[in-house]
């Protein structure tokens, strides 16, 4: 029956893509198993945690709210776009630098609703942040690391971002 | 170990090991791992918390030929989780003990076409009386665990507190409970399991302990060490909540494998999640305190109980732990103990960062601050007045012989928060402010590693390796889910080798590959583990220089150099040290008295609260925290792991309520459990004391827990403070503060539904 | 994830004419998506019953705020961050705004839209108590015409309107006459953000020659849908407000308040809370302090 699904045209981190899904399959999944992008997470499948959210038309939404039939002719964007040709974003650097990750599930969520923030606010302030990030859960850090990370990454003009770190394993 | 060296990377906030992996969206959490021909596993699961099965029935509307069915007749070995007891088993047979507990499992390849085959699996049950409460299962009317639903009891005597009662000038009595928490780590529990007849079987998922699930997995499926291998996945989040539940979903899985024949992942979705794994075990502590008249402590009687849920798993142990902790940093002449884990038919309690500290510390500051107000003394002279010092001894006989500077800590904290013109400030405003605030404080510690010999039997073995290609390698079975582990023990490689940081990595977590160092529990991690790894980088050094003629100064290149004359000669390059005991440290597991933990992390915390008498919403608008932690290794991690906690203690106290509806939780979805967002933390600030300990990992001591024993008390109190009514019960929602506050407020002004004058009247006002 | 994205069918008609024709041709046969923050939670739950589903996303003749003379007019499509964002409304009718600020998060205002919460019919649904006290009234289309009622009159029972089976919600009107007014809303939910209301009160009134020219009250959660608190109303019309008046308002608004025990809360807390959120607009409008 998978030739009666339409296929679903859209660009994702700048690249355009076709993909043959139900039309209710989820945006998230269609990232995670049709596109193999498992950067987005899903921690709750109901909207609460954020950590599946990615940007689409310029707004952040959380990609397990989002049917794939709504996405059609859509602009997408998600964790594995935001670094540029091999650098980290400098919210990305603030991040590291900053300890704005634990454990990184909600990271990648985390960073679209910072990028977002500040797309729409390029030096937001304390209440704003925090508002900016409420729809992103964070069990690890109490989020004092993440509001510091983006403080870091908005209250100075950033040098370019280093080379990605050869810190990983 | 000169512990006053000035450090090259040991000390500052190296970058996250595996940072850029996470940032990038590259790090591969098991349900990012896809397999070819993978099939995918689900949990039939019962839906009453007691009874027998009668019949097992599948509807006929299901394709039962294209879907793997696994029960505990399958199970090839012992159908039990080895964890303390083997109680619990992998799968229910013939009866159940609790809600969701698993019966069958279930695999396809199709993952759409489980939840349809789980619905299509008929239980009849011949259901049995349940009990769900620390009294019910004391009353012994049901017996649902052994001969007497005792999990566990232990006894700890210090002096003779019926010396006292007679005698003493104030007798101070009180009831404190603590409710289940569920551990919210943002990634679900996931396995992914392989077996075949020649290499036994393999797992990989998201776990803190490889070598908990490898000794259960062994006895399932009755195959010899070297055929079960379990290697570790990233982790997004554990605090507990992976230290043993791992062990039974990765038998599920690893069963389904073997009888379907083709490789299984199963991860759980938030809902199954929530309903079926362990939690914080609940609680119940009476205190019942002699002080002199100057409010000396003369003796401590207290009464602990737990709820073990329906299999023992870890209560013992958090049992232990919580009698531990119970009687707080205060030196008393008298103590007495008595505490039980008994069993109920509640989802089985687990581990939980803390592990039975938050339960005891919680009762303890609330009771110290009872106590202060029974005897009218502030409580931060009663506290000042009965601190433990250097050259006391603890509840257990324990002498204090490292310095002990809680005097210091709470001076500290005081200032730092401004304590007083704070609570100078809140006494004026509250008046006039239908906002009352408060402050208030804990003091306590936190026992780092394992009770008394534990380390003794774990008997870690540790170390590193050097590749050809030029790689350094920690070799431990320690784990990392966000703590920290990767990072903080590369640079204690890095530092007592004398490389690079980014010289060194950590190998995968695969009891394939690594020795057992120990399960990624009980705060030890870095103290522990992290000064086998200190011996073993120089003993790698030590070795390089006396068999392979590396100088005493060198460069990367001739290290490297020297590796490779080493491998030529010895086939290997690589360093192992097995844990030795410090010395002194002796432990009566009977008497429970001697050396409990080999060292202390101590802290204070101050809490200001708000209190909304319009919504009875309390919030924490400030946090504070001081913590002496012997050598803090990256404070930007430490301060992380410190923010971290606090958060999940305001939720403990103020949030996150586990709802129970016969057996089952009912709110098991994040929408209505409720842990603070973004919005809802308070600024906290942390500030480190540190005295090197000289037996741990470079000096430091354990805090990945420390942090979480505080708030809760710390918030309860500043809620006296600010509105004068005492609660003994978390978690605190404004329905129980209502409850509390409003029948005051009627009582005081004698009329129900009248307002009090202190929140102030306007008259109308002409236009 | 329960749901099987197989097992459901979704069209997209793509235009506000193609699906009132769908809506036609099987009446209560379809179920509407439009930015899915009800539907795909239901259906990753495994609790959508709704096998056919028509998608409203995307259809720019529903997502719209249009400006008259004397009212608002917002397409049911538009989404919270769309009412935040519109300025004029922001001034005028503050009480959408700051509602709109309260659903979810920043990733749930983006997609979830104001027809779809009134859809949805919770009683705890965040912009209803702000409509009802604004005096809305709903637009409804057809292949049959179309129709406007008072919002008032839309909810009928729990999770029940006045939908006919073809009928889609096309629009809200917001007469502009509430900016004199002073305006109250306050929701008290589990925690400041993502929580869903467990009472919230919303308040529009007028004082004439120191009385209470026009009063309207409205509640999340105090009844089995969405409802003013006419009775409450009633006891405060043309009054003074001293301590007398805000007590019998209080004890008017108890007996008339019909919250439920639930997961998220108690009746006695809701019924309380919301006594004291009356008291609180009340004392607020006697001492003509400013907008919250």
């Amino acid at each position: 029956m998978s030739e009666s699904w339409p296929t679903i045209h859209f660009i994702v981190n700048g690249k355009a893509c076709a993909v043959q899904a139900p039309p209710m399959k989820r945006l998230l999944d269609v990232l995670r198993e049709d596109l193999r992008l498992t950067g987005t997470k899903e921690g709750c499948g109901e909207g609460e945690c954020g950590s599946c959210s990615v940007r689409m038309n310029g707004e952040l939404v959380n990609s397990c709210l989002v049917p794939v039939l709504q996405v059609g002719g859509s602009d997408v964007q998600t964790v594995e776009g935001l670094a540029m040709s091999g650098k980290l974003h400098p919210l990305q650097q603030a991040f590291l630098n900053s300890g704005g990750a634990q454990c990184g599930i909600c990271t990648p969520g985390m960073l679209m609703a910072a990028a977002q923030l500040i797309d729409q606010n390029p030096h937001p302030n304390m209440a704003q942040i925090r508002e900016g990030l409420a729809g992103n859960l964070c069990r690890c850090t109490g989020f004092m690391r993440i509001f510091e990370s983006v403080l870091a990454a908005t209250t100075h003009t950033p040098d370019p971002a280093p080379e990605e770190s050869q810190h990983a394993r | 170990m000169n512990l006053t060296t000035k450090n090259r990377i040991v000390g500052s906030s190296a970058p996250r090991k595996e940072g850029a992996d996470k940032l990038l969206g590259r790090a591969r959490y098991i349900d990012d791992i896809q397999r070819e021909g993978m099939w995918f596993g689900s949990t039939v699961r019962s839906t009453i918390p007691r009874g027998l099965i009668r019949s097992i029935g599948f509807d006929r509307r299901i394709n039962w030929s294209e879907i793997t069915v696994v029960t505990a007749a399958d199970i090839p070995g012992e159908n039990h989780i080895q964890l303390i007891f083997a109680d619990q088993p992998c799968l229910a047979d013939g009866q159940v003990n609790h809600c969701d507990e698993a019966i069958l499992l279930i695999a396809h390849p199709d993952k759409h076409k489980l939840r349809d085959a789980i619905n299509a699996v008929h239980i009849e049950y011949e259901t049995l009386p349940p009990i769900f409460t620390i009294e019910e299962s004391e009353r012994q009317d049901q017996i649902v665990w052994g001969k007497d639903n005792l999990i566990k009891s232990f006894l700890l005597e210090k002096g003779d507190v019926n010396s006292v009662w007679e005698s003493a000038a104030h007798i101070v009595e009180g009831e404190y409970r603590t409710g289940a928490q569920e551990h919210l780590y943002i990634e679900n529990n996931g396995i992914i399991a392989e077996w075949s007849a020649e290499n036994g079987v393999t797992v990989w998922g998201s776990l803190q302990c490889p070598y908990y699930v490898h000794k259960t997995l062994i006895k399932v499926f009755d195959l010899p060490d070297d055929k079960v291998r379990v290697i570790q996945t990233e982790t997004g989040g554990a605090f507990g909540g992976k230290e043993d539940y791992p062990s039974t979903l990765a038998s599920h899985a690893a069963l389904l494998a073997m009888k379907s024949r083709h490789v299984v992942k199963m991860v759980y979705d938030r809902m199954e999640d929530l309903a079926a794994t362990t939690k914080r075990h609940p609680s119940r502590t009476r205190h019942r305190t002699a002080l002199d008249k100057d409010g000396k402590l003369l003796a401590m009687e207290i009464d602990l109980a737990t709820d073990g849920g329906a299999y023992a798993t870890l209560s013992s142990t958090v049992l232990s732990r919580a009698t531990l902790h119970a009687p707080g940093p205060y030196s008393c002449p008298n103590v007495r103990i008595s505490a039980k884990s008994w069993a109920t038919n509640n989802v089985p309690y687990g581990a939980f960062r803390g592990f039975g500290a938050p339960q005891t510390i919680f009762a303890l500051e609330r009771h110290m601050d009872e106590i202060a107000c029974a005897l009218g003394i502030d409580p931060l002279e009663l506290r000042r007045r009965n601190f433990l010092h250097i050259g006391d001894t603890t509840a257990t006989e324990q002498l204090m012989r490292e310095p002990l500077i809680m005097d210091q800590l709470l001076e500290r904290a005081l200032k730092e928060s401004d304590y007083h013109a704070r609570r100078a400030r809140f006494a004026r405003e509250n008046h006039t402010s239908a906002v009352k605030r408060g402050i208030g404080i804990a003091c306590f510690y936190h026992g780092s590693g394992f009770t008394g010999s534990g380390e003794r039997i774990l008997n870690s073995l540790a170390g590193v390796d050097v590749s050809p290609e030029g790689k350094v390698r920690v070799l431990v079975s320690n784990t990392e889910f966000g703590q920290g582990t990767n990072t903080v023990l590369t640079q204690i490689a890095a530092e007592a080798i004398g490389i690079d940081y980014d010289d060194i990595t950590m190998a995968t977590a695969d009891t394939g590959l690594v020795p057992n160092s120990g399960p990624t529990v009980a705060s030890r991690t870095v103290m522990v583990v992290g000064r086998l790894i200190e011996r073993a980088g120089l003993q790698l050094i030590a070795t390089l220089r006396e068999q392979a003629g590396l100088g005493n100064k060198f460069t990367r290149e001739e290290f490297f150099a020297a590796c490779e004359r080493l491998r030529a000669d010895k086939g290997e390059v690589v360093a192992l040290v097995r844990y030795e005991a410090p010395p002194g440290i002796f432990w009566d597991d009977d008497k429970y008295r001697g050396e409990a933990y080999p060292s202390y992390a101590w802290s204070v915390h101050i809490a200001q609260v708000a209190v909304d008498t319009v919504t009875f919403q309390a919030e924490v608008e400030e946090f504070w925290a001081v913590q002496e932690v012997g050598r803090v290794l990256n404070p930007v991690l430490a301060t992380g792991q410190i923010e971290g906690g606090i958060a999940q203690g305001i939720g403990y106290a103020l949030y996150e309520k586990v709802v129970m509806q016969n057996g089952h939780m009912a709110n098991n979805q994040m929408t209505n459990y409720i842990i603070p967002t973004a919005e809802d933390v308070p600024p906290i600030h942390v500030f480190f004391e540190e005295i090197p300990f000289k037996h741990g990992g470079y000096g430091a001591k354990g805090i990945g827990e420390l942090p979480h024993d505080g708030p809760a008390p710390a918030i309860v109190n500043a809620i006296k403070d600010a509105t004068g009514v005492s609660f003994h019960s978390i978690p605190l929602l404004p329905e129980d503060l209502f409850a509390q506050m409003a029948a005051r407020e009627s009582a005081e002004a004698g009329d129900p539904g009248n307002w009090p004058s202190s929140t102030g009247w306007k008259e109308s006002i002409a236009l | 994830m329960r749901g099987n994205a197989e097992a459901h069918q979704l069209i997209a008609p793509g235009s506000l004419p193609a699906v009132l024709d769908v809506l036609a041709s099987a009446p209560g046969e379809w179920t509407l998506i439009a930015g899915g923050t009800e539907v795909m939670v239901a259906f990753a739950a495994g609790r959508l019953g709704a096998r056919k589903l028509v998608n409203l996303w995307g259809i720019p003749d529903l997502r719209f705020i249009k400006t008259t003379s004397n009212s608002f007019v917002i397409g049911a499509c538009t989404t919270f961050l769309d009412l935040r964002a519109h300025a004029d409304l922001a001034a005028e009718l503050p009480l959408i705004a700051r509602c709109a600020r309260w659903i979810g998060s920043i990733a749930n205002q983006s997609r979830a839209t104001i027809g779809g919460n009134l859809a949805n019919g919770s009683p705890a649904a965040d912009s209803s108590p702000a409509l009802l006290v604004y005096d809305a009234e709903i637009e409804l289309v057809s292949n049959r015409g179309s129709r406007r009622i008072p919002y008032s009159e839309f909810h009928i029972g729990y999770k029940q309107n006045a939908m006919a089976a073809d009928e889609l919600l096309y629009a809200i009107h917001l007469p502009r006459r509430f900016a004199n007014h002073r305006q109250y809303l306050r929701k008290v939910g589990t925690r400041r953000a993502m929580a869903i209301s467990k009472v919230a009160l919303a308040a529009t009134a007028l004082l004439k020659n120191s009385a209470v020219g026009e009063i309207r009250l409205a509640a999340a959660s105090l009844a089995p849908y969405p409802k003013r608190l006419l009775k409450t109303e009633t006891a405060l019309l043309a009054q003074p407000i001293n301590k007398e008046r805000i007590l019998d308002a209080s004890r008017a608004l108890r007996a008339e308040a019909q919250p439920i025990d639930d997961i998220r809360s108690t009746a006695a807390y809701r019924k309380h809370v919301a006594a004291n959120l009356l008291r609180e607009f009340l004392l607020e409008l006697s001492a003509e302090a400013p907008l919250r």
